[in-house]
């Protein structure tokens, strides 16, 4: 089991031409993902990779009966190409482009509430992976293996990082989900952590936060209600200093909520145990 | 990009807002010359950081002598890291009352935030903390803006509803800095209403969003490159680097800015400092590896460089190609400790050791191990240590 991506996925990938599209569309088919076609504007009724390109997201959820998308298309084009695959009729669409306009993501944000069904992830995010099944993204399947933690976090290279260790530990996952680093984004921690406590073969949580935003704070405040979860929480950040950008929009400090110390101490009043290095994870874990 | 005070003050004159007069000073001279033309001025230090008045950026000025002489105080002085590159010299205003008006990104609510408070002027972070409800919010619809009647609403939850004309006309044209610049923050605080009734901006912070800098490409060529930053920031921009100064003597590379945050952390961690965070970000290629490499060593306080890179979108045989070649264009000669794994490290990993590079075993060993190169002073002759960890 597993959440958001399983084996019935019909997955195609938006900008599937391009170089990333081409690299990433291939390493998901490498490891089994249903890829069943992809867009590209102006090459429909080519084939790419062996599988059929399409004009349009429309013309592929016809064609192929596609519901999950992964977007791998320049910034100017990517919010456009989010509310061309909600509309459409993707339910599940994971954004990896980095480098959206805020102000083009709080459209898409606002677009998004007349599609109920479409669950979006990221932007600027590696994605997801449900070891040995399938994934949507660019995380790398080599260092995941299947079991019961779910893991879910803001960064990208770091979620390779944790995953890798807990692999190394015997430790598979259910789904690993990289929600992204923007300001602006699709679900939250909290939106993932709730599918985690409904999937019975997740038995634990590791949460990977950074600092900015009041993200990781709210989802302590979900788990400190109550949780069938093992958990262990880790921020990164602790010795950025104040005020200054970190690359991602989203790392920028603001008022108390939103430091590494006030993220930890959420998670430990939730009662949920805080590593102090990504080394330490894996042995919170067991 | 954060504007500076007169930059943010001429896009807002450009968007019909009204502004007190001012001119630019880049010398004390040219203060001198500026306040025998308006009269009394306030002479304010321009840095794109608040605080600058308790800083002693600001001062007034009567006479051209004293505008001269603030002028000569505040040009060059240190805010919080930036020099100030030059003052900006405005007419005092005659203030009958203050208002606080604004726009951001709210986090939580995914959309932008409008809020008025008539308790401008003070700490408004203190009196959101204090009195939250004399701050009166509003969402605007991103597609269509805020509509006469919400910001009607605005004014009057406010308890502005006397200016609710002026204000509502002011408050329209300060969101079109939103679709037409993609500002991700304004603030006018305070927001004066002079003595003869005069809606005027007193002072005014700007932030245009990066990410959309293709739409505003005059933006950037008119605003940019002002300040006299930091000058490895300053060169890492120009080499299109995610890259931040810091003042210790381990420079850093790391792909993701949480996985670089947190070599940064692990670095403090083993008892080192490090120097920058350098985010060479998803797909880099071999041409970005060199530029941070040679920016990093630009600054003679680092001793080391710590390389941590997973990759996803980042080829690990890239990274590695990129790093022999920049280490031997750049003839570098002190430690270097990489660590590198995910998609295609195994590739990248034969590239560095056939090139003399031992790659790290984990990133906490990685951080270990370069701060010890880094610090340990030889008893012989206080030498910093040449070799080991991947240096030749």
């Amino acid at each position: 089991m597993s959440i958001l991506l399983d084996s019935s996925s019909k997955v195609i990938v938006q900008g599937i031409t391009g170089r990333e599209g081409t690299f990433h569309a291939e390493q998901m088919l490498a490891m089994g993902t249903r890829v069943v076609g992809g867009t590209s504007p102006g090459k429909g009724g080519t084939t790419h990779l062996g599988v059929p390109v399409f004009n349009t997201v429309a013309d592929a959820v016809k064609a192929t009966g596609a519901n999950a998308s992964g977007i791998f298309v320049p910034p100017p084009f990517a919010a456009d190409a989010i509310m061309e695959a909600a509309a459409s009729g993707i339910t599940l669409i994971v954004c990896i482009t980095e480098g959206i306009a805020i102000q083009d993501m709080i459209k898409v944000k606002d677009f998004l509430r007349g599609y109920p069904a479409a669950r979006l992830i990221g932007a600027n995010c590696p994605g997801l992976i449900t070891p040995g099944v399938a994934k949507i993204g660019i995380i790398p399947q080599n260092i995941t293996s299947s079991g019961p933690v779910g893991l879910v976090s803001r960064s990208g290279t770091l979620t390779y990082e944790v995953a890798s260790a807990l692999t190394a530990a015997g430790m598979g996952q259910s789904t690993i989900v990289g929600i992204g680093g923007d300001p602006v984004l699709g679900l939250t921690f909290r939106d993932v952590i709730e599918l985690f406590e409904k999937d019975p073969a997740t038995t634990h949580l590791v949460v990977i936060g950074e600092i900015g935003g009041s993200d990781e704070e709210h989802a302590a405040d979900l788990l400190a209600r109550g949780s069938r979860l093992k958990t262990v929480a880790f921020i990164s950040g602790r010795t950025a200093p104040e005020g200054k950008r970190m690359g991602h929009a989203g790392a920028i400090i603001s008022g108390n909520r939103g430091t590494a110390k006030s993220k930890e101490e959420a998670f430990r009043k939730a009662g949920v145990a805080v590593a102090e290095t990504t080394d330490d994870i894996v042995g919170l874990l067991k | 990009m954060k504007l500076l005070e007169y930059q943010a003050k001429e896009v807002l004159a450009s968007l019909g807002i009204a502004i007190p007069p001012g001119k630019v000073a880049r010398t004390p001279d040219e203060a001198a010359a500026a306040c025998a033309e308006l009269g009394p001025v306030a002479v304010k230090a321009q840095v794109p950081v608040g605080g600058r008045g308790k800083a002693g950026g600001i001062k007034l000025a009567k006479t051209p002598e004293e505008a001269r002489a603030a002028a000569a105080q505040i040009i060059g002085m240190d805010i919080k890291g930036f020099k100030v590159p030059l003052v900006y010299c405005e007419a005092a205003l005659e203030i009958e009352r203050e208002i606080y008006l604004g726009f951001t990104v709210d986090r939580d609510a995914r959309a932008n935030i409008l809020m008025l408070s008539a308790k401008g002027g003070m700490e408004i972070e203190q009196v959101a903390e204090e009195s939250p409800e004399s701050i009166a919010r509003l969402y605007p619809n991103p597609w269509r803006g805020p509509l006469d009647f919400e910001l009607n609403r605005l004014v009057f939850e406010a308890g502005l509803g006397e200016l609710a004309r002026p204000l509502t006309s002011l408050i329209k044209k300060l969101y079109r800095a939103i679709p037409e610049l993609d500002a991700v923050t304004a603030e006018i605080n305070p927001l004066v209403v002079t003595k003869s009734g005069e809606v005027i901006a007193g002072d005014a912070k700007l932030e245009v969003d990066e990410n959309a800098a293709w739409r505003h490409k005059d933006l950037e060529q008119r605003y940019g490159g002002v300040l006299e930053g930091d000058p490895y920031e300053v060169e890492a921009k120009k080499r299109g680097l995610t890259y931040v100064s810091l003042d210790g003597e381990i420079g850093i590379i790391g792909n993701g800015a949480g996985l670089c945050m947190s070599t940064l952390d692990l670095v403090q961690r083993a008892g080192g400092r490090a120097a920058n965070f350098c985010d060479i970000g998803g797909g880099a290629k071999a041409e970005v590896v060199q530029n941070a490499l040679a920016v990093i060593l630009m600054n003679p306080r680092v001793k080391g460089v710590l390389m941590n890179v997973f990759g996803g979108i980042t080829r690990g045989d890239e990274v590695a190609k990129g790093l022999v070649t920049a280490r031997d264009n750049l003839k570098m000669q002190l430690p270097l400790v990489v660590r590198l794994s995910g998609t295609r490290a195994d590739e990248g990993r034969k590239i560095l050791k056939e090139n003399g590079i031992e790659p790290g075993a984990s990133a906490w060993e990685a951080a270990q191990k370069i701060v010890e190169l880094t610090q340990v002073t030889s008893p012989l002759a206080g030498e910093v240590p040449r070799s080991g960890g991947g240096g030749r």
